[in-house]
């Protein structure tokens, strides 16, 4: 009557993970596009609290076994290649997160710009000649 | 927070044979998603009931020159307020997040949970599962508290991920208040009975909707020499609470797959016959019939106990808005039409004298060294409508026959 069934090591624990339940989903926001943004901003402060919860494991193991003095990180201060190494990382990761927001901005100072409908209509005429 | 006592951890949790294992950044997970769930419930939700006061229904009044009359009047009023959107969308997605952790910690290593629950099932006379019951259209309708696939789907041969998967989450969903085994609601039952019938000692038990039978499993320990029937619709979870409970050392249920509105019992078979949580997530024509089959199979002089949130009966419209808050958003369509039914009127319907009905509150029993107490019982802590381990509980005792 129905397909047989696939042994466990078929599945794929991401795709599995993954599985919608079953009914219609319900959105709250007046834009349910803002609270996909929010679904997706809540899993990534769900991960940096698991980053952040393996450092401190890393940190205390790292004590116990006298690698580091308990006030060690607290205490540390970055000399000047470490402090220039650290400011280049924070500017491009700073730069990846807010890339479209940049890129408003450019476009502001941008000259008006044809949509790309128009850039449609326009390189599909015959003469490939401007309409304007 | 009003306390200061740490949260409880996953790794707090109570382990059995079939218990999945999680790393460390799952445990991570699993306990920031609980800590979220007690922000939200702390933190969040008494705005909603704050919007509710000084805007909503102030607006309301305004407009209609009157309060609202029930809690569907308060729900379409409230679903444009802010706080309440945002409340109800992270309360959504911190639930679906709780099923993602839960999944891909149980699928990853299905192969290995199946082969330690089938190393104990296989074989057992204590576990009887019936292919051929068809799932009510009530289990099959959505999935239940959007649990992907719901109690009941077979992924694999031999499946039980449903019940791997709830059990490891029941932490999660409400914060730790259920106890180490999840199953403050079964230790709340045990003591009730230990303190308003201390002469009652049911010799046959009852579980109807036993799931992984995490409240039927401290009554099997409280009275060994009774014979339990924990009965459910899924095979899923019966595999896994029949696993479950021979781990933990329990050898007097027997879980068998049958509906409540069909018990696979013969009249006056039992002393005590249990449900946790259980009616919300039937219909309204299976309750009656559900109860009548209650009636039926309990013995005369028999005690029937069932654990549920408060009906919304005399109840302040939005307080039963907050609690309806589940069944148009986190699939338990049957909630809001089950808590306002007349349950004295059925459980006389179902056969039991005028008058046998009773109802009392009951809260989740769990060791308090390392889990919260549950809310309400410490200052300034905040209900959780409809998560919240304070329960309603109704029941009947059968007649016993004249001498």
């Amino acid at each position: 009557m129905n397909a047989p069934r696939p042994e466990p090591a078929e599945l794929d624990p991401v795709a599995m993970a993954n599985r919608r339940a079953k009914g219609k989903r319900p959105f709250f926001l007046d834009d349910p596009a803002v609270e996909r943004v929010l679904s997706i901003t809540m899993a990534v402060a769900t991960e940096l609290a698991v980053a952040r919860e393996r450092i401190d494991t890393l940190e205390r193991l790292l004590m116990q076994r006298g690698v580091l003095e308990a006030d060690a990180v607290e205490a540390f201060v970055p000399d000047a290649a470490a402090q220039e190494a650290r400011s280049a990382w924070g500017r491009e990761y700073i730069a990846r997160l807010l890339r479209i927001i940049d890129q408003d901005v450019q476009a502001m100072n941008d000259a008006a710009e044809p949509s790309l409908e128009q850039w449609i209509e326009e390189l599909g005429r015959p003469d490939d000649a401007p309409a304007r | 927070m009003s306390t200061a006592s740490p949260a409880p951890s996953w790794r707090q949790v109570g382990r059995h044979a079939v218990f999945p294992e999680a790393g460390h950044d799952e445990i991570a997970r699993f306990d920031f998603l609980a800590r979220l769930n007690t922000h939200l419930s702390q933190r969040v939700l008494p705005g909603v009931r704050q919007a509710w006061e000084t805007r909503v229904k102030p607006a309301f009044v305004a407009e209609h020159d009157r309060a609202p009359a029930d809690r569907h009047e308060v729900r379409r009023a409230m679903q444009h307020d802010l706080h309440y959107q945002l409340w109800s969308a992270l309360r959504r997605n911190s639930m679906e997040q709780r099923q993602q952790a839960g999944r891909s910690v149980v699928f990853r290593q299905l192969a290995a949970l199946r082969a330690q629950a089938d190393a104990i099932n296989e074989g057992a006379p204590t576990l009887k599962l019936d292919p051929t019951l068809e799932q009510p259209r009530y289990m099959r309708a959505v999935d239940i508290h959007c649990m992907p696939g719901s109690y009941h789907t077979e992924v694999v041969d031999r499946d039980i991920a449903a019940g791997a998967n709830y059990d490891a989450g029941l932490f999660v969903t409400t914060a730790g208040m259920l106890g180490r085994w999840s199953d403050g609601g079964g230790q709340a039952i045990v003591e009730w009975l230990a303190r308003h019938k201390p002469n009652f000692k049911p010799r046959r038990i009852l579980d109807i909707g036993c799931t992984i039978g995490h409240n039927i499993v401290p009554l099997a320990q409280a009275f060994p020499d009774a014979q339990v029937l924990a009965i459910d619709t899924a095979a899923p979870v019966l595999r896994y609470a029949h696993a479950r409970a021979k781990s933990l050392g329990v050898n007097n249920i027997e879980f068998r797959q049958a509906s409540g509105e069909a018990v696979p019992a013969a009249d006056g078979s039992f002393d005590l016959v249990t449900t946790a949580m259980f009616w919300h997530e039937t219909s309204t024509s299976a309750m009656p019939k559900i109860m009548r089959e209650v009636h039926r199979v309990l013995a005369p002089g028999g005690l029937t106990l069932h654990l549920e949130q408060p009906q919304y009966a005399g109840m302040d419209p939005f307080e039963a808005f907050m609690r309806d808050w589940d069944a148009y958003n986190n699939n338990e369509p049957f909630w809001t039409r089950m808590h306002e039914a007349d349950l004295a009127r059925m459980v006389t319907q179902g056969g039991f004298p005028e008058g046998a009905y009773f109802e009392t509150t009951m809260q989740a029993k769990v060791d308090l060294t390392l889990f919260p107490a549950p809310v309400g019982s410490q200052a300034g802590s905040q209900e959780d409508y409809g998560r919240t381990p304070t329960w309603t509980a109704f029941g009947a005792t059968k007649p016993a026959l004249a001498a």
